[in-house]
């Protein structure tokens, strides 16, 4: 427990098992995104997988909308404190995906349109726990929130739902993404509330 | 204003949280831009009240002088300018999206660089203008050639335009400015938006514009 703060009691005083540690629910849907939002048309989307001999297995949009598609409901973690409830998405699962792909390694790095980057571990994609997102609520996924499509690791801090996300490439270690070396956590465990880099 | 025992310092655009605790330990934190970076031992954030809010509130009125506050940080390692970037600089802020720019502004002046300063800043009126006199006072030593751009009113004898800070005004006021800045945008999401997808269009490189969104869509 921090400094108790004279005169501070708080407003959300129900404690909802659903909201790890120092989060809030918002009913909203807030947008961070490091820079401008790419512009990218499902015509010239296209998602990859590349294991560590060279080896690409890709995907156009048509090619994507092919494969078994599952419907998410999931509650969503921001490491900015908002935390979203009950959120319906539809994707590909990362299952279908890596059942196409032979690899050894542990280690994923997530690339975007854009530039972005993002480290996850092969564990943390596999198992129904993680998918290739197209639509939110119903809708195709806006632009601001990561459409055409966007990883979506629900588990994880959601920097880890790679926004305009277009391949992943496998390592044999752990290596750091973009907010993973500008001070965020490795990993983003939000019920161990591993935010910051020092967090464990 | 904040004391904060050990602070060493922030890099111009990184933010603090602030986390409050009740006495059964109950807690809550928000992320706060520090409008000042190089003090040490002093960290100054401006909070805009959230009417519905938990930690605004009681930051705006809550708090007295003399008050412990939780302070987590400097953290954020993206939207930063160091001093040793000799490029031009953008400076684009949205209401109380300023504060990290003013921190920027303040370390440019301090640490003597002399890259050209550009600052556009939309602001609802003149009464909602941050730190208003500061501000002057900082874009003047800074050299920033200055543009606000009021969304709702104008001051008196003003002879600039009033209303949104739209697309055309964005790419007007980024053809007075070096093709080679690097950009910084902070501002609500909608604003931000804007703001950069006018610059993308008008022939910025996406990979020197950073952005700091608050709010949601």
């Amino acid at each position: 427990m921090g400094i108790v703060t004279p005169g501070f009691f708080g407003k959300h005083r129900e404690a909802d098992p659903k909201l790890p540690p120092g989060q809030y629910e918002t009913k909203d849907f807030p947008v961070l995104s490091a820079g401008p939002t790419p512009n990218i048309h499902q015509g010239e989307w296209q998602f990859s997988i590349t294991n560590e001999s060279g080896d690409v297995k890709r995907w156009n949009w048509d090619e994507f909308m092919k494969l078994p598609i599952e419907t998410v409901d999931t509650d969503i973690h921001c490491v900015t404190r908002w935390s979203k409830f009950g959120t319906t998405w539809r994707g590909v699962s990362l299952d279908t995906l890596f059942a196409e792909v032979d690899t050894e390694y542990g280690f994923t790095m997530a690339h975007s349109y854009g530039g972005y980057t993002t480290n996850v571990p092969l564990e943390d994609l596999l198992h129904g726990k993680a998918w290739v997102a197209f639509e939110f609520g119903g809708e195709p996924l806006d632009p601001e929130h990561g459409g055409p499509a966007r990883l979506l690791v629900p588990h994880l801090y959601f920097w880890k739902s790679a926004k305009w996300v277009t391949g992943l490439t496998m390592h044999e270690t752990d290596e750091l993404g973009f907010w993973e070396v500008n001070g965020y956590n490795a990993y983003g465990d939000p019920w161990k509330e591993q935010r910051y880099y020092y967090d464990s | 204003m904040l004391k904060v025992p050990g602070w060493k310092g922030a890099l111009a655009g990184q933010h603090i949280d602030i986390r409050l605790t009740a006495p059964d330990g109950y807690q809550a934190a928000r992320s706060y831009s520090l409008s000042s970076a190089a003090e040490a031992e002093l960290a100054a954030v401006s909070v805009e009240l959230m009417p519905d809010g938990e930690v605004s509130p009681y930051l705006v009125r809550g708090v007295s002088v003399g008050d412990q506050l939780e302070v987590i940080g400097p953290l954020g390692g993206w939207f930063v300018w160091r001093p040793t970037q000799l490029e031009p600089i953008r400076l684009i802020g949205g209401g109380s999206g300023i504060a990290p720019l003013v921190s920027i502004l303040r370390t440019h002046i301090q640490s003597g660089n002399s890259a050209p300063v550009h600052l556009l800043y939309s602001v609802r009126t003149p009464d909602y203008v941050y730190f208003h006199d500061e501000l002057m006072e900082l874009t003047a030593k800074a050299g920033a050639d200055v543009t606000i751009q009021y969304t709702r009113q104008a001051p008196a004898g003003w002879t600039g335009t009033v209303g949104r800070l739209d697309a055309a005004r964005v790419t007007t006021w980024a053809a007075t400015t070096e093709p080679t800045s690097s950009t910084y945008i902070c501002g609500p999401t909608q604003f931000v938006e804007l703001a950069s997808d006018a610059l993308v269009a008008a022939g910025a490189d996406p990979a020197t514009v950073r952005t700091e969104r608050f709010g949601g869509k």
